[in-house]
């Protein structure tokens, strides 16, 4: 896709309310940037103590095999070397992670090192240290480790057959997990449907969104205490700290994470804590800090991949008219050698079950299965984009079998604008949006009135011209409880996050964060929050970077994750800073003598509304309480110091009909894609591009726009370029940026942006979480070819991953993918 | 290589970075990346791949842009080099890295570094590019936050002289 020339970005914007006086809803500048353009930010690796020690972890050449033996002798035989690990020393001295599966899954034994097998090729079955990263690198490569090789299994529906090799023999089966879900009436469904769409295969390809900056951390143990500090770029340390520390053996309060800031994440820095525990037992094992900084080639073989889906067996009933009735559908989730935040990704798809569709009858038969591939993370869009791909092809499959229009057949079956609050068959309510209304605004950036005119232009050209379209939901603030649906024995539901702010003794306010930022400008967004409510500017609020455990303001779900900060996180500043402003305006009205009532906060003072003369700067409330309190009422009940968890109301789901709110808001996007197809090649182009997105009110509209420019290009990528394939062995074929190519400058299309505000009903700001794009991108792109290719033999786009070779393969044999798809009458008809 | 051997050959390296002479006994096999982080404590310069494709540590050797885990720290004897930290001039950042901000051409930060100093090598050579010539210059160096859509802009807003003082 290169060689582009770009037009000017467009941006079309609609704001259902008027612009509002406070700094809520105005770019203002972000806090972040710069100490970040000056190159002063601290990441994990930029922080040293003395003596530490870098840990290698010496990885499996393997994908499946017994390990032997492993001795360590010769490295430790090296000059510099300070010490190793191996699996046989964790299996005693930690317990296996808190599996959150049912049977077979939860059988599944966890460690921080490989235990007697290894599962993946990268699976690490020691680790060493030394002074250096280099020493450390080359000791590893003096451990001495004999396997005994195994049947490598590499295909997640080869994993279902009996005679498939078995990866965890203590589960018995490669099932983590298995489960039905039936909604409304399926089979009635069927009896209506003038016609019935079959597809016998899709297949979701894997992929991660690969941060920038690899995983790590800094870990040093505190001999008096038993207590760890981890300077990490871990995005969700409550959750990691319940992994780790019963594996550990020790309370909660012995793990502190510390972070500043993180090269990116995208879920891909969830899945930590075997690594970190390892860290843990050298730190405490080697008496010295000790440092991993991962490599690029072990993030991509044996971190976190986004988890790969086959969809099989999809019945569509639809009726004359375009009017889609819901489906049915086998979903095999491959999650690769541990499932980790595994099962989750079984229900979590279920926040957008009918899509952006008024389906009313759903039936769902998932499993997920382990193979031997690296294990899978959250990933942007985490199971909800695999299911949004499935519901998106089903869309335009259905009107290409049907030959109907796939744009006319999206706005019959959308949710409508007025049925908002909408609760779909499984009882998640769609808080508000206009898909219909972001669809022709999506159509007008890309032209789509003169779309023909371009496809005959570019068949004299020689080029197929396709149009696709890609509808998401970003379904945000989960609802924990939903994990009670995949066990009913977990103790999860609801959600919450911390914040805590501050008026100091100079008059500062102070910001604590319980979330663990990576570029989203959570600093940015939290003081202007907190600037309105408390009368002051933005650059008058500290906001402190990062994460730490020891700052007492984080909660159980604390973390950034599953696109929420804007819900949760400013929730919890707009919490604690009204609970600020009410104690500032008691303290005023005591040392003016006057009532709380008749204080206003405005201009960094407390004053009165009658006699704005009458004013105690901030300096001067900060120092009263904090410095200078003699005299005060003794019942006088103020802190300046609050702290607040914002809470979202959710109930615990039915687990009998797997029926309830799941998440609390639902922002939109909805992508346009033009595509030129090479007919001899099948080398294609994204030649015009518009995003269309709706998250609510929009605190800071640049912040939105630059997640949804990222997400876009994170979906273009999966679509195009980046894929994870593996060969027979399990050996992965891309495992570096030689290999798996991202999207570079040269890669991206122009980009077209429109915004529409639906406020959410249900949230403090009116925001909704945004950020993960739903896959967006994939969609609209497999979309596009599919519609690209009618004039070539009119192949069905059955995988989300559509290299060139791949589209020369859909022009060179149309046929095989046709057969996947038949269409049958139905009884309705 | 055998148990118990060394490979600690070092020799010294002078260079001169962002203006300051250093002199250092530099392992013979350490990237030059890693001297600048982990000795000069120049942690501006960041690591985002194992294989020179990724571009976060660029840096300028003598003018010229180059990723820095792509040369040994002895290769650098006798070189001046800037950094990400040596952009700005006493205390005012520079045209790019005011732009940057403005543009919201960075989220997490992480390749911002290597995006600045090869935009920095790209305007210093061409004060002029077309947005075509922009993409070029920037296709070395990854960024997986942004689209790069606001860094373009960003770059383009300095060309124009579009960058507030």
């Amino acid at each position: 896709m290169s060689g582009i020339e770009i037009e000017a970005s467009t941006v079309v914007e609609e704001r259902t309310q008027a612009p509002q006086i406070g700094f809520v809803g105005q770019n203002v500048p972000r806090k972040e940037d710069k100490r970040l353009v000056q190159g002063q930010g601290v990441f994990f690796d930029d922080v040293k103590r003395h003596g530490m020690g870098f840990v290698h972890f010496v990885r499996s050449p393997y994908a499946h095999a017994k390990i032997v033996s492993i001795d360590v002798s010769r490295a430790l035989e090296l000059d510099g070397v300070y010490g190793t690990l191996t699996g046989d020393e964790v299996a005693i001295l930690t317990d296996p992670f808190f599996e959150m599966s049912t049977p077979p899954g939860s059988e599944i034994k966890d460690y921080a090192l490989a235990v007697g097998r290894v599962r993946h090729v990268g699976d690490p079955v020691a680790a060493v240290v030394a002074s250096t990263r280099e020493l450390a690198r080359d000791a590893s490569e003096l451990v001495e480790v004999e396997y005994d090789p195994l049947e490598p299994l590499v295909d997640a529906e080869r994993a279902l057959e009996p005679d498939a090799p078995i990866l965890h023999e203590d589960a018995g089966s490669n099932v983590v997990w298995s489960g039905q879900f039936d909604w409304g009436d399926f089979d009635g469904a069927l009896a209506e449907a003038d016609h019935v769409v079959r597809i016998e295969r899709l297949h979701f390809d894997r992929f991660a969104s690969t941060p920038l900056e690899c995983s790590g951390c800094l870990v040093e143990y505190n001999r008096g205490t038993g207590q760890w500090t981890m300077h990490c770029n871990h995005q969700m340390p409550g959750i990691g700290a319940i992994w780790m520390a019963p594996s550990l053996r020790v309370g909660l309060d012995k793990l502190r994470f510390v972070t500043q800031d993180i090269g990116g994440a995208f879920g891909n820095k969830i899945c930590l804590h075997p690594q970190f525990v390892a860290c843990c037992l050298l730190a405490r094992k080697l008496n010295r800090p000790v440092q991993w900084t991962e490599w690029r080639t072990d993030q991509h073989t044996a971190n976190a991949h986004g988890n790969e889906r086959t969809f099989l067996d999809v019945e569509v009933p639809v009726k004359a008219d375009g009017t889609m009735l819901g489906f049915s559908v086998r979903a095999i989730d491959d999650c690769g050698a541990f499932p980790r935040y595994e099962p989750l990704g079984c229900i979590i798809w279920a926040q957008v079950a009918p899509g952006c569709y008024r389906w009313r009858n759903i039936r769902v038969d998932f499993t997920q299965v382990c193979t031997n591939k690296s294990p899978v993370s959250p990933n942007r869009g985490y199971s909800r984009m695999q299911h949004l791909w499935l519901t998106e092809r089903i869309v335009d499959i259905v009107a290409k079998e049907l030959e109907l229009d796939p744009i006319e057949v999206r706005k019959r079956n959308y949710v409508r604008s007025e049925d908002m609050p909408y609760e779909t068959p499984n009882g998640c309510i769609y808080d508000s949006g206009d898909y219909a209304r972001c669809l022709d605004i999506a159509l007008d950036l890309i032209g789509h009135a003169d779309l023909e005119e371009k496809r005959r232009e570019a068949e004299g050209r020689g080029k197929l011209l396709g149009l696709g379209i890609g509808s998401t939901l970003d379904s945000g603030t989960n609802n924990f409880g939903q994990s009670q649906l995949l066990n009913p024995e977990l103790q999860f539901s609801g959600n919450n996050e911390v914040a805590t702010v501050k008026l100091d003794i100079f008059g500062e306010i102070v910001i604590t964060l319980g979330t663990v930022p990576q570029g989203q400008g959570h600093e940015t967004t939290a003081a202007q929050v907190a600037a309105d409510i408390l009368g002051c500017t933005p650059d008058d609020i500290n906001v402190r970077p990062g994460h730490d455990t020891y700052w007492n303001s984080h909660a159980g779900f604390s973390g950034t994750y599953a696109s929420q900060f804007a819900v949760t996180g400013l929730g919890a500043v707009k919490g604690a800073s009204e609970k600020l402003a009410g104690e500032m305006r008691k303290l005023a009205s005591v040392v003016l003598g006057c009532s709380p009532d008749d204080i206003e906060l405005a201009e960094g003072q407390a004053r009165m509304r009658e006699n704005p003369e009458a004013a105690l700067p901030f300096m001067a409330l900060g120092a009263i309480l904090n410095a200078n309190n003699a005299g005060l009422p003794e019942d006088l009940d103020v802190t300046l110091n609050c702290r607040y968890v914002y809470r979202p109301v959710f109930e615990v789901p039915d687990k009998e009909r797997k029926f309830g709110n799941l998440t609390l808001t639902y922002a939109t996007q909805i992508h346009a894609c033009v595509v030129e197809v090479d007919r001899e090649t099948g080398v294609y182009e994204i030649v015009d591009y518009a995003a269309v997105d709706d998250c609510g009110n929009r605190i800071h509209p640049q912040i939105v726009e630059g997640q949804v420019h990222g997400a876009t290009a994170q979906a273009l990528g999966a679509a195009t370029h980046e894929s994870f394939p593996y060969d027979e062995e399990g050996n992965l074929l891309t495992p570096n940026f030689y290999d798996y190519h991202v999207p570079h400058a040269m890669d991206m299309p122009p980009m077209k942006n429109g915004f529409i505000e639906s406020p959410s009903p249900f949230t403090p700001l009116g925001a909704k979480g945004m950020g993960e794009g739903g896959g967006a991108g994939i969609h609209a792109v497999c979309a596009a070819l599919q519609d690209a290719l009618r004039a070539a033999g009119g192949p069905i786009v059955n995988d989300s991953h559509n290299n060139y070779g791949r589209v020369w393969e859909l022009l060179r044999d149309p046929g095989a993918s046709r057969a996947l798809v038949r269409v049958e009458s139905g009884s309705g008809s | 290589m055998e148990a118990g051997s060394v490979p600690a050959v070092s020799r010294a390296v002078s260079v001169v970075v962002n203006g300051e002479a250093y002199e250092r006994e530099v392992d013979a096999r350490r990237l030059l990346v890693h001297f600048l982080r982990d000795e000069l404590d120049l942690t501006g310069t960041h690591v985002g791949c194992d294989t020179g494709n990724c571009g976060a540590c660029t840096i300028l050797v003598d003018g010229e842009a180059v990723k820095s885990c792509m040369l040994l720290a002895v290769q650098a004897d006798g070189v001046e080099i800037t950094t990400v930290e040596g952009l700005e001039e006493d205390g005012i950042l520079s045209p790019l890295q005011q732009a940057f901000s403005e543009h919201h051409a960075l989220q997490c930060g992480y390749c911002t570094p290597g995006m600045l100093v090869s935009a920095t090598y790209l305007l210093n050579n061409n004060s002029e590019p077309t947005e075509d010539e922009i993409r070029k210059a920037l296709q070395g160096n990854i960024c997986r936050c942004t689209g790069y859509v606001n860094i373009i802009g960003a770059v383009q807003a300095v060309v124009k002289g579009e960058v507030s003082a």
